[in-house]
């Protein structure tokens, strides 16, 4: 196997995930909502989503997102966090974003 | 229909019929379109404009070999201002020195380049060109190196499917997201070769385990989708996403379908942008019209708790092989005609392997 040199991205409070440049999140004013356009697929993100994907900015790390999250939520930060940690290995085993 | 009608999500644009390879698998319509039948450059650019206006947002720039049309560039950077997402769907062979970073400066998106074998032998003799596989990897490269994201699309049938751990291996090696292992859809050139494509069903478990595998270990590492054989499955794809449903294609004449071989449904008439409006075919052609929704399904589909999951399958398809475009897809289990798709497997499996490589090869004004 040739694969030696890619290795699977695994999520930390450290990471400061950043939108894939191919990932283009942008609002649709046809159906008034946000589109998040990849390679072969549209997604139509939630408000909980769109809200981490906006801060998918490679300055925010994990657990920067989290903190700002549960500000804007008034949530505590430990409840949100394995959620916000799972949403963000999934986007990026789907190469949408980097850890 | 009782349904809100929705805009269209997806396009996929056949710029041009005309390619340096004639793969024998490919998909086109087997009256392929000469180079004056096309659509000029102030008229593709036009549609493109109404595409975004309509709702479109993303296009797939196919053929043919798209990149065969010298203003492939201006339409990237047309839909790109629009921001429309671009899928360029190349063959790979004969892109001039600095094309592609022209296109990717033009703002294109995403590139998925066809490798027919992952053996170059194999990549040679299914598109009947010399030299192709060297021109492909070396495009891969290229694509990667200017930072552009690669699918690699592997069509499969009969003379590769036991390529397919080699085709996984050479997209890792080639720095690709993606991998599509997409078992050929038997329609234009690829309905015409059927016989001599068709794997056997022990090649194709064989594929299944193999890809469900790669699937869980290169995880996070490499994207595969696999696209199952209709011919060897119990329930059909959801085609299109459901006919006209979110998605439609333009013929490099300007033709609108709600898919690539719906040409193939003969009591059906497509209009040609020009004609018509882009927004007016989508809401108001009878062929888009035809099979929208669920008022057109005869019975086992009608009744079926799985309509709104696969829309009654593939229409062409169901006219290829039921003989009726509104019959459930033979690739149904519930299809009264499901047998017939065990049938062609065995009678294109009785075929010598002598004789399997009778190829039919895709050339314009040769079916």
């Amino acid at each position: 196997m040739m694969e030696s040199h890619r290795q699977r991205a695994i999520v930390s409070d450290q990471s400061r995930p950043l939108l894939k440049r191919y990932a283009r999140l942008q609002y649709d004013p046809v159906r008034s909502a946000w589109a998040l356009l990849s390679p072969e697929k549209v997604f139509w993100p939630d408000e909980v989503s769109l809200d981490i994907l906006k801060l998918c900015d490679g300055r925010h790390t994990v657990l920067q997102i989290v903190a700002e999250l549960a500000g804007q939520y008034d949530a505590a930060g430990e409840d949100i966090a394995p959620d916000v940690e799972e949403f963000l290995q999934e986007w990026s085993d789907r190469f949408l974003v980097t850890l | 229909m009782s349904d809100t009608l929705l805009p269209p999500i997806g396009m996929l644009a056949e710029l041009t019929h005309r390619c340096p390879l004639q793969c024998v698998y490919c998909s086109n319509p087997l009256e392929l379109l000469k180079a004056d039948k096309e659509l000029s450059t102030d008229a593709w650019l036009a549609l493109f404009e109404e595409a975004a206006d309509l709702g479109v947002l993303q296009i797939h720039l196919s053929g043919g070999e798209p990149t065969l049309r010298p203003d492939l560039e201006q339409f990237v950077s047309c839909l790109s201002r629009r921001g429309v997402y671009t899928n360029l769907i190349t063959a790979g062979v004969g892109i001039a020195e600095g094309r592609l970073e022209r296109l990717r400066d033009a703002g294109l998106d995403h590139l998925q380049l066809s490798i027919q074998g992952a053996h170059a032998p194999t990549t040679e003799k299914i598109g009947n060109h010399r030299g192709a596989q060297e021109k492909k990897l070396e495009v891969a490269r290229k694509v990667v190196e200017l930072g552009l994201p690669l699918t690699i699309n592997a069509p499969i049938h009969r003379h590769n499917i036991e390529e397919v751990p080699a085709f996984i291996d050479l997209a890792l090696s080639l720095g690709a997201q993606r991998l599509e292992i997409a078992n050929v859809q038997y329609a234009g050139w690829a309905l015409l070769n059927r016989n001599a494509l068709m794997p056997d069903r022990e090649a194709v478990e064989r594929q299944v385990e193999i890809v469900e595998e790669a699937q869980w270990r290169l995880q996070g590492i490499l994207a595969i989708d696999f696209v199952a054989p209709d011919y060897f499955a119990i329930y059909p794809k959801p085609c299109m996403g459901g006919w006209a449903r979110d998605a439609f294609m333009v013929a490099p004449d300007g033709k609108v379908l709600p898919c690539h071989a719906a040409g193939t449904i003969p009591t059906l008439h497509f209009e040609r942008f020009g004609e018509a409006s882009l927004t007016d075919i989508w809401a108001h052609s009878e062929a888009f019209n035809a099979f929208r929704g669920d008022d057109w399904m005869l019975e086992p589909c009608r009744s079926c708790d799985r309509k709104e999951i696969d829309w009654g399958g593939c229409r062409c398809q169901a006219m290829a092989i039921a003989g009726n475009a509104a019959a459930t897809d033979p690739a149904c289990i519930k299809s009264p005609l499901h047998s017939r798709m065990a049938s062609l497997i065995g009678e294109a499996n009785a075929i010598p392997s002598s004789n399997a490589e009778d190829f039919r090869y895709r050339r314009i004004g040769r079916a």
